[in-house]
């Protein structure tokens, strides 16, 4: 078995109006020392599905169901003060902005201290050495003198080194990165992408990247997962799903990118609409009211039948949720064109 | 930190003077005639001129606040018409730097009048001020804890209730059936330390401190609930959780920090309004404080004793400012000044 094993997890919020499904039945498998990428737009249950593994949702109104097995045992049936010692020690957490994810009114090094000392019975001067030490290991300059800093006198990519050693201080086996360049400026999120790679490396950890940013996924990720409206939508290695996707709304996603170099005449190609909403999701297909290769698909199945998640026309370590019969011959023949027309002509 | 308290404090003192040019000029702008009220209804023109004199409102507005203020700095003799000086030198009263005025309505020092008042006031502020801030804040947070149940509902609805009755409902109210009917405490009337002990000192105060603090307390229950509610949303919050800080520290630590934060400020401010005096609640148990100092000094348009009580409370507030703009720094690294 993998070393973490998500199976058919749902998050849902009971509101006055109905039942958010936040996440809606969210399966993946990763290992040790892999990285999986987890992609989608705003509002699309990458967070609150990650909150799930570090059992954020726990004493909220949430309803948490499905499996999470991490080395074997079930996340979601352990007991809360269980869930708390695993927290920061076997799973760990890095945050979208490290200015908020911060307490202003502490320390940088008493904030990272503390996160050692929570799970290791050591004494003040101790847990700041490590401190010291962290700080030391993800790069931040003269880390004795910045260990007495505020996080308001460290720079954003200072910050979320800061952020990265306060996770890592405890050597966690997994570890969760929830949009870790968004808020950063382009030359930094490439520091701290090879930072991130870097560590996994020594710590032989479990990364979950959350992003909207294929770069990032290309860059850091060994799987993908597309989320969409709280379900996954296709899953498989970044190679494969970068390649070969075969889902109309990866097509998007990939569609969406300005490319360096590239015509500056040339339109990027937004999807259209908005992203769906939890509470009402669109009937069948949740992608169907944006999906511009819809009429493609025989009757009204895309309205009425939400589709499986099935193997891809190339093997089954690809999954998609489509019911376009032949998606590889449309994505070479209409989208490719569209968005790489370069790569048409290579094969 | 020091230039910043210095030049504050510079601020302070223009503000002061400016306040007290402002209640001189409202003073002499209203339609009563003090000198007419002074001497009764069946004065004549002249007894009134007579009494004008004697109150030292027969000169111009602008030369008797100069007048004030130069007391203030170097003090005065009073009273300051020299024929009535020669004519009775037994009426001569020294008033020393810095001389806030003399009342003629009370034959009194404004100083002397405000060392009577001051202790009791100041008595009563600190005492309601613990319980408030105590119970607000502990209240507070255990509605924001509960948030939704009925603890929190009925912590919530109960403050509704003493902040919507009058102080003047609530002193009455726990006059008349704690002290009066079911006979539980004595009926209050203020004793010092020196006169009663700790105890007596204490259980005199214990009815009017509690009217005071159960108005603000309400008001601070619901500010605390609101601000800790508000702070437990913050990322950081959820960093701290996702730590594995247990929910003690989570709550204690970083949440309460911060969410106390703006407390601090409105505490310091409702403490140096109320050093000034709790007007209703003095009347109510008839303490005889700065509130009812300010009253009494309204209805007898005694001036001297409204001017010093107004720079004297003015600056109460200013310096009360301060002292809560450097405990920000304190407590806020961010806004500490370079």
């Amino acid at each position: 078995m993998s070393f973490l094993s998500v199976r058919d997890l749902r998050v849902h919020f009971p509101t006055i109006d109905g039942v958010v499904k936040a996440t809606d039945g969210l399966s993946f498998d990763l290992e040790r020392g892999k990285t999986l990428g987890i992609v989608g737009e705003s509002g699309s249950g990458k967070s609150v599905s990650t909150s799930a593994i570090l059992g954020l949702h726990r004493r909220t109104n949430a309803i948490v169901s499905g499996e999470i097995l991490l080395d074997g045992v079930d996340l979601l049936k352990i007991s809360d003060e269980d869930m708390r010692r695993r927290r920061g020690r076997d799973v760990a957490m890095i945050f979208q902005d490290p200015l908020s994810a911060m307490h202003p009114y502490y320390r940088v090094g008493n904030q990272i201290a503390e996160a050692y000392r929570v799970h290791h019975d050591v004494s003040k001067k101790a847990a700041r050495a490590r401190a010291i030490e962290m700080l030391d290991r993800v790069g931040i300059p003269q880390p004795d003198r910045r260990v007495d800093d505020y996080p308001h006198q460290f720079s954003g990519g200072m910050r979320q080194r800061a952020m990265i050693a306060m996770a890592l201080i405890n050597n966690p086996s997994l570890l969760i990165a929830d949009e870790p360049t968004t808020a950063l400026d382009v030359t930094v999120q490439a520091q701290i992408l090879d930072l991130l790679q870097d560590l996994q490396r020594d710590f032989d950890a479990a990364v979950m990247i959350i992003t909207h940013d294929l770069g990032v996924v290309a860059e850091m990720a060994h799987d993908v997962l597309v989320m969409y409206g709280g379900r996954c939508v296709e899953y498989g290695s970044t190679k494969e799903i970068l390649t070969h996707p075969e889902m109309p709304y990866t097509w998007g996603l990939l569609s969406s990118i300005p490319e360096v170099g590239a015509d500056p005449e040339a339109k990027l190609l937004p999807i259209p609409g908005n992203p769906p909403s939890l509470l009402n999701p669109p009937s069948g297909c949740h992608f169907h009211p944006r999906c511009t290769h819809r009429d493609k698909v025989p009757g009204d199945l895309c309205w009425t039948v939400s589709p499986e998640l099935t193997p891809g026309t190339r093997g089954d370590g690809h999954l998609k949720r489509c019911h376009l019969a032949n998606p590889d011959v449309v994505y070479e023949r209409e989208v490719l064109p569209e968005i790489a027309p370069d790569l048409v002509e290579e094969r | 930190m020091f230039a910043y308290v210095v030049r504050r404090l510079f601020i302070g003192v223009i503000l002061l003077i400016v306040m007290s040019l402002v209640t001189f000029m409202l003073f002499f702008l209203m339609p009563q005639d003090p000198a007419r009220v002074a001497c009764g209804k069946n004065c004549s023109i002249a007894q009134i001129k007579q009494t004008e004199k004697a109150l030292g409102y027969d000169k111009p507005a602008l030369t008797q606040w100069v007048d004030f203020l130069q007391g203030v700095v170097v003090g005065r003799e009073y009273p300051e018409d020299k024929t009535l000086r020669e004519k009775a030198p037994e009426l001569i009263s020294d008033c020393a730097a810095p001389c806030l005025g003399y009342s003629r309505v009370n034959q009194v020092t404004v100083a002397s009048e405000i060392k009577e008042a001051f202790p009791v006031s100041l008595s009563l502020a600190v005492l309601a001020f613990l319980m408030w801030i105590i119970g607000g804040v502990l209240f507070g947070v255990i509605a924001a804890v509960t948030k939704g149940t009925v603890i929190d509902r009925g912590i919530v609805a109960l403050s509704l209730v003493f902040y919507a009755f009058p102080t003047f409902f609530i002193g009455l109210f726990l006059l008349k059936f704690i002290a009066i009917k079911w006979g539980l405490v004595d009926v209050p009337s203020y004793t010092t330390i020196a006169e009663g002990g700790i105890g007596g000192w204490l259980s005199n105060l214990f009815l009017p401190s509690l009217t005071l603090a159960l108005f603000f307390m309400a008001g601070y229950v619901r500010m605390t609930r609101a601000f800790v509610l508000e702070s437990m949303t913050e990322d950081y919050i959820r960093t701290a959780r996702a730590k594995g800080l247990k929910r003690g520290p989570v709550l204690f630590k970083h949440t309460m920090r911060a969410a106390l934060t703006p407390l601090v400020t409105m505490a310091g401010l409702d403490f140096a309004g109320l050093m000034g005096g709790a007007i209703i609640t003095e009347s109510v148990f008839n303490f005889n404080g700065l509130g009812k100092l300010v009253v009494d000094a309204n209805v007898s348009y005694d001036l001297p004793t409204l001017i010093g009580l107004v720079v004297l409370l003015g600056a109460f507030v200013i310096v009360a400012n301060i002292i809560v703009d450097v405990l920000y720094a304190v407590i806020d690294p961010r806004v500490r000044v370079a």
